[in-house]
């Protein structure tokens, strides 16, 4: 038998814990759990120890509040002036209230997006469009609503634009000569069809007052004089044409007449006065007598 | 006998385990190394197209991802003689492989040389139930089979059914799905040594690792070596180790015979050693760097030192010419060729219709050993190597890894053995819930 104890000479043999150390290591989720885990661990461990002091949690988020400070604070950061283009006098003061006033001001701490929305909202300005150029400048350039028409009602004359959007108030017509008036219960949402009519009676423009929305379905349009014309419900800038040639033709609108009745086109009507109806008998009267005086003479 | 099944069955059902973890290591304890290797399974068809290796033996299942080998220490005749010894040699190239492979092993396959291999040709015979040959009459027929006496304290290796005959008709692969009357089927069945297998497997638990098969190094020596028509036809092969020279006889690509000669490349060795009287390791030196077994007239002027540590000028000057190195080993060989030759007379493989001998092992590297075979064991000699597999160092494409190469095959492609059929049903105990199971299945 050989000797119990074995000569003192290097054994390439692994030991039997070397052996299974290298096996545990070659384990993969041992290894995974070695080489990830337990450093995670070690550092969640050493953050939680850190963090778990309440002093040391506020002195770490007003360091960091500081350095965002200062950072938001560099002069490049700083909005110093407002720049608005594109706005009149209807819009510019109703803008200029919106935007802040309170500069130099960090550009962080512009929401943009909001006072875009903001302005946006104000009935005059169809759409903003803001930017921070450099030099500290917040440009706001403000595409305006035009006005198409005056609508007048109950609350006063409004301005509106092509849409039916209101752009404004107006305190006088005269302001605004060269708009179309309308009224009634939702002429705002007729804006299209009251500047195809305006245009329409461009001929009879000098006595035109203003157009009226009947009935959510119909036109009527007023001149002076008390004069209306009733449109009918279906093509109104055919019946207004015809009424136009009337006019030219015969001078219709010149008479006492106080509605030409459009509404059904195949039977315009007139509405005249009193005094002219009346003067419009006598002159029949005065014809009848006046052949029956004929036919007199001619049985003699 | 339900005994030994089990066991197997276990074995085998580590191997499955081991084939799913996708890892398995092939462990060959030898008399003067122990190698192993660590394969990887990926799947039939992996590596199949990359360089046209065909899924002939199973070869291209696998790969091998770590590959080491250390001296052997503790082992003689292809037994385990000192065990911490061996369990140490295993534990370092067990630790080396895995270092290699970078991957942890828990399932091992082993093979041995040793533990005295006997053969035994058992034949068994049933009456068929129903005239088609169903999987359970393959069983029936297997558990038929009369099974000798091999004697205390031996444990059955391998029980490989060889042939099956239906009536009249013999040599039939696979009888499953025939019509006849009586099934009768051959079977080898190979005993070893329970106490070597109990001292491999006290070295394997110490090593942590689970013994998902046992082999003998002959079998798997010639699985690797003998080319697809030896088999077929008939062939023995020659694993010729450190310590034990095994022997396998094939037809018909069944191992029919296995027998060991317990003497080696370590005999050879010791001869010199005597001989020249140079200690053991200079021996084998001298015999790796200079051996042969036909002299020359050349051989006569080729002086080897073969030197010595006395401190004796004319001790460690000594030279001895080749001539005479042949004429220790030479003898020896021949020793250990005309035991081999008994072995096959023995076993009657004069009979087999084509009598190819492949020698293989680290033995057969010695020059001139074909022609020297020829002379002893017959004409159609030839050396072999083994089988290329995927991924294995060329340091361990040698002869010398016959055994643990086809131990690999082995393990990606294992012939059907006894325990890989099902229990009979009337085989199981009584009051078995399974044979409950077993009855209803077969009747319904």
């Amino acid at each position: 038998m050989q000797p119990l104890t074995p000569r003192a000479r290097r054994d390439p043999a692994p030991s039997r814990v070397a052996y299974r150390l290298h096996r545990l290591w070659l384990t993969p989720l041992f290894r995974a759990l070695l080489r990830v885990g337990l450093p995670a661990f070690a550092l969640t461990f050493a953050a939680g120890i850190y963090l778990s002091d309440t002093g040391r949690r506020a002195e770490i988020s007003q360091t960091l509040a500081s350095v965002q400070k200062t950072l938001e604070e560099r002069p490049a950061f700083m909005v110093r002036e407002v720049v608005i283009e594109g706005a009149t006098d209807l819009s510019q003061a109703q803008v200029a209230a919106l935007l802040p006033i309170d500069l130099p001001r960090s550009s962080f701490d512009l929401d943009l997006g909001a006072l875009r929305a903001a302005i946006g909202a104000v009935d005059a300005v169809a759409g903003a469009d803001l930017r921070i150029v450099s030099g500290g400048i917040l440009s706001v350039r403000i595409t305006e609503r035009r006005p198409a028409v005056l609508l007048r009602s109950a609350a006063g004359l409004e301005i509106l634009d092509a849409g039916g959007h209101p752009v404004g108030p107006a305190s006088r017509r005269a302001d605004y000569p060269d708009l179309p008036l309308v009224a009634g219960n939702g002429a705002g949402g007729q804006v299209a069809a009251a500047q195809m009519l305006w245009a329409a009676a461009a001929p009879i423009a000098g006595r035109l007052r203003g157009l009226v929305w009947i009935g959510e379905r119909r036109w009527d349009l007023v001149l002076d004089r008390d004069q209306r014309i009733r449109l009918p419900q279906r093509d109104p800038v055919t019946a207004l044409e015809r009424v136009i040639a009337l006019d030219q033709a015969r001078d219709v609108l010149a008479r006492d007449v106080v509605a030409i009745d459009m509404r059904n086109p195949q039977r315009p009507t007139i509405r005249m006065t009193a005094g002219a109806t009346a003067a419009m008998h006598e002159t029949r009267l005065l014809e009848q007598k006046t052949r029956l005086l004929e036919q007199r003479a001619a049985g003699q | 006998m339900t005994d030994l099944y089990q066991a197997q069955r276990t074995m085998r059902n580590m191997r499955r385990a081991a084939m799913q973890r996708g890892v398995i290591a092939i462990l060959d304890v030898g008399t003067s190394k122990v190698a192993c290797l660590v394969l990887r399974f990926d799947g039939p068809d992996k590596f199949r197209e990359a360089d046209g290796v065909g899924p002939m033996a199973g070869q291209s299942s696998f790969r091998v991802i770590g590959a080491a080998t250390t001296r052997s220490r503790g082992v003689r005749f292809g037994e385990i003689d000192a065990m911490h010894e061996t369990e140490r040699a295993i534990r370092t190239a067990v630790q080396a492989a895995q270092k290699m492979a970078r991957v942890r092993v828990d399932h091992v396959i082993a093979c041995f040389a040793g533990a005295e291999p006997r053969s035994y040709g058992l034949a068994g015979e049933v009456p068929l139930h129903d005239s088609v040959v169903t999987e359970q009459d393959v069983a029936r027929v297997l558990a038929a089979c009369e099974v000798p006496d091999f004697g205390e304290g031996r444990e059955v290796l391998h029980a490989q059914p060889v042939n099956f005959a239906l009536d009249h008709r013999s040599g039939l692969g696979d009888p499953r799905g025939q019509i006849g009357n009586r099934l009768a089927c051959d079977m080898h069945l190979l005993t070893v040594e329970t106490s070597v297998i109990q001292n491999l497997l006290y070295c394997l638990k110490r090593c942590d690792l689970e013994l998902a098969g046992l082999a003998s190094a002959a079998y798997v020596a010639g699985m690797a070596s003998l080319v697809e028509d030896e088999q077929e036809l008939g062939a023995a092969c020659i694993d010729m180790g450190g310590g034990a020279t095994g022997i396998s006889i094939f037809i018909k690509k069944h191992m029919i015979y296995a027998d060991n000669v317990r003497m080696g490349g370590d005999h050879i060795a010791s001869d010199i050693s005597k001989g020249l009287q140079v200690p053991l390791a200079v021996a084998e030196r001298i015999k790796t760097f200079y051996g042969g077994v036909v002299a020359t007239g050349m051989d006569d002027r080729e002086m080897i030192e073969i030197g010595a540590d006395s401190g004796d000028w004319d001790k460690d000057r000594r030279t001895v010419s080749r001539t005479e190195l042949i004429g220790i080993m030479r003898p020896r060989v021949e020793e250990i060729l005309e035991e081999v030759r008994a072995r096959l007379d023995a076993a009657g493989f004069d009979h087999l219709p084509s009598q190819q001998i492949v020698l293989t092992g680290g033995g057969s590297q010695i020059p001139g050993l074909d022609g020297l075979a020829a002379r002893i064991l017959g004409q159609q000699v030839r050396l072999g190597r083994p089988l290329r597999v995927q991924g294995l160092p060329q340091a361990a494409t040698g002869p010398g890894f016959a055994s643990t190469v086809g131990l690999a095959l082995f393990a990606a492609h294992p012939q059907d053995e006894w325990w890989d059929f099902e229990i009979p049903a009337d085989r199981y105990p009584a009051r078995s819930l399974k044979r409950a199971v077993r009855w209803f299945k077969d009747n319904w």
